[in-house]
């Protein structure tokens, strides 16, 4: 029988004829350092990588398709399950796309919870790079101590919106609930024990010489290719490039937020991961003062044709019940029109592109994912470096398949 | 986001030609200019080099519904890492020949984003370096993205 192998290279091509020592290997599906399901095709000549070529698509499920079927509300628990170590970061991209279609007002409340939890999500998400790229290179420890700290994120996202890995908490207009009792004092509990985590981890892997000799020079890119592959967020600024989206293209009011914009100019491995490091400390900078602005007042916009009513106001308020009834069995219409919505997610540029044609349903969600667009520029970071440098250099791209394959 | 910058780049392009672009729209906070696909790699090659957009942000194809005609785009999301403005630049292609010209040449980001668009919408890229499938198998027949592709497909796809 015959297995339909996608994409499998005719005739290998051999770079020297007089090399035999050259051949082909497969790296992946299953290798556990590619992080999900990717696979390489790697033409070595002894330990060198002469040809790398990134095989995707196992995980291709079709989101794009199926957004066009359900209603914009319902498209929220797809992005979910796309970049799946930064839900909230997707959740927050595909809600601002529909806001903008919309043009609803959100409340400043939300607005400051969103910035609060997503910084959250963004430490979480680069905790588990660290622990992952650790590990792939030969480090068991630090992934327990990363995902020690992961966990209790996980367990405040949990707190507040009830799911640890798909938590839908963005809504469109607001937020699905405000934040439970005592939230602010168990993520200032969490702040508080932060700073001895990252010194613990600083001290597990930043001074380690055997992690910096696995890390410097390699998997170097320049600054103009690193722009001329698309390029974006931490394997940007480890080039060179000061460019922030939370920053240049701010969004949900983090232009009022005072921070830094770590950039690291040596293009390898080690400079996108210092970039990381210092960005943990950033985002927990954010995270303090987003929870010193808290004031109470409303999570949802004023737009009773488009945001849940309270279940409260449903008991008591006939038109509530109407409102209810209409956005949950029919939806709401969006005005036509194409928006694209560019956030600085954990991994890099993460832009919604969507158009309504008015009704409501969208016409078209494209996502633009970080992780492909980096992930494209593999062959030319590993063209030239020893296979087990591979590893390391996906490692420091962060890549999820889930956002690839979408 | 301010369009101001978008629209001066666009309009500098249509005084060296008038052919260049075809239309443009400023809606949302966001510059969209529709481009003829014969224009489409000038178009970006001088938004590259003389206004800055070094970045492509992003690149995807839209259909439109099998009535409409001309019935697909495809929309460049151009960017700028020096001044942080946004251009859309938006290609319409007609069912009969949905073949538009690489901008590989401009970007090599582009390979995938064509790679992909040729995948799931059918365009066809010419003289594109690798234009294979990349996220459906190579053996999948149609084209998903499309408005008249059943949301379940054909039928049920196997591997054997």
């Amino acid at each position: 029988m015959e297995t339909p192998v996608q994409d499998y290279l005719k005739t290998p091509e051999v770079m020297d004829e007089s090399l035999d020592s050259q051949m082909t290997i497969s790296m992946g599906p299953q290798h556990p350092s590619t992080h999900g399901v990717l696979r390489l095709e790697l033409i070595l000549d002894g330990e060198m990588v002469v040809k790398a070529k990134p095989d995707i698509g196992y995980l291709h499920t079709g989101m794009e398709k199926l957004f066009e079927y359900k209603k914009y509300q319902q498209g929220i628990v797809i992005t979910d399950r796309m970049d799946y170590l930064n839900p909230l970061g997707n959740n927050l991209a595909y809600v601002m796309a529909a806001e903008k279609l919309l043009q609803i007002e959100i409340p400043p409340r939300a607005q400051i919870i969103r910035v609060l939890m997503c910084e959250l999500q963004r430490i979480a998400s680069h905790m588990v790079w660290l622990g992952t790229h650790a590990l792939d290179i030969g480090a068991m420890s630090p992934f327990f101590f990363c995902f020690r700290q992961r966990e209790k994120i996980l367990n405040l996202i949990e707190a507040a919106s009830g799911g640890r890995m798909t938590p839908s908490y963005f809504r469109i207009g607001g937020l699905m609930m405000d934040l439970p009792a005592g939230f602010d004092r168990r993520v200032k509990q969490f702040l508080e024990d932060f700073p001895a985590a990252m010194d613990e981890l600083e001290t597990l892997v930043s001074e380690n010489t055997i992690w910096q000799s696995r890390t410097k020079e390699i998997g170097y890119i320049s600054k103009e290719d690193a722009i001329d592959w698309g390029l974006t967020g931490p394997c940007l600024r480890g080039c060179g490039v000061e460019l922030d989206l939370r920053k240049h293209n701010p969004y949900t009011g983090y232009e009022t937020y005072d921070f830094e914009i770590p950039v690291e100019t040596d293009g390898d491995v080690w400079a996108r991961f210092r970039v990381r490091m210092r960005e943990l400390y950033e985002s927990a900078k954010i995270v303090r003062q987003a929870l010193g602005r808290l004031k109470p007042g409303p999570t949802k916009a004023d737009a009773p044709k488009v945001v849940l009513p309270d279940r409260d106001d449903m008991r008591k308020h006939m038109d509530s019940l109407i409102h209810h009834f209409l956005i949950v069995a029919e939806g709401f219409n969006v005005p036509e029109g194409e928006v694209y919505m560019p956030i600085e997610a954990s991994k890099g540029e993460l832009g919604v592109y969507m158009k309504s044609n008015g009704g409501p349903k969208p016409d078209r969600v494209h996502f633009r994912g970080p992780s492909f667009v980096n992930l494209s520029a593999l062959p030319d970071m590993s063209e030239g470096e020893l296979i087990a440098d591979v590893v390391a250099i996906i490692g420091s791209l962060d890549i999820v398949l889930g956002e690839i394959d979408r | 986001m301010s369009t101001e910058f978008a629209r001066e780049a666009i309009e500098k392009l249509r005084t060296g030609n008038e052919n260049l672009v075809a239309d443009v729209k400023d809606a949302l906070g966001e510059y969209t200019a529709t481009v003829p696909a014969s224009s489409i790699v000038e178009v970006c090659e001088k938004l590259k080099n003389e206004h800055g957009f070094d970045l492509l942000a992003d690149l995807c194809g839209c259909d439109r519904g099998p009535e409409d005609d001309p019935r697909f785009e495809v929309n460049y999301h151009l960017f700028s890492t020096e001044h942080y403005n946004r251009v859309r630049l938006k290609v319409l292609l007609s069912e009969d020949s949905p073949n538009v010209d690489t901008v590989t040449t401009v970007w090599k980001t582009a390979n995938w984003h064509e790679r992909e668009t040729y995948d799931l919408v059918g365009i066809i890229f010419n003289g594109h370096p690798d234009l294979r499938r990349i996220l459906l198998p190579s053996d999948f027949d149609g084209h998903a993205l499309r408005k008249d592709y059943p949301l379940r497909g054909y039928e049920p796809y196997s591997l054997t």
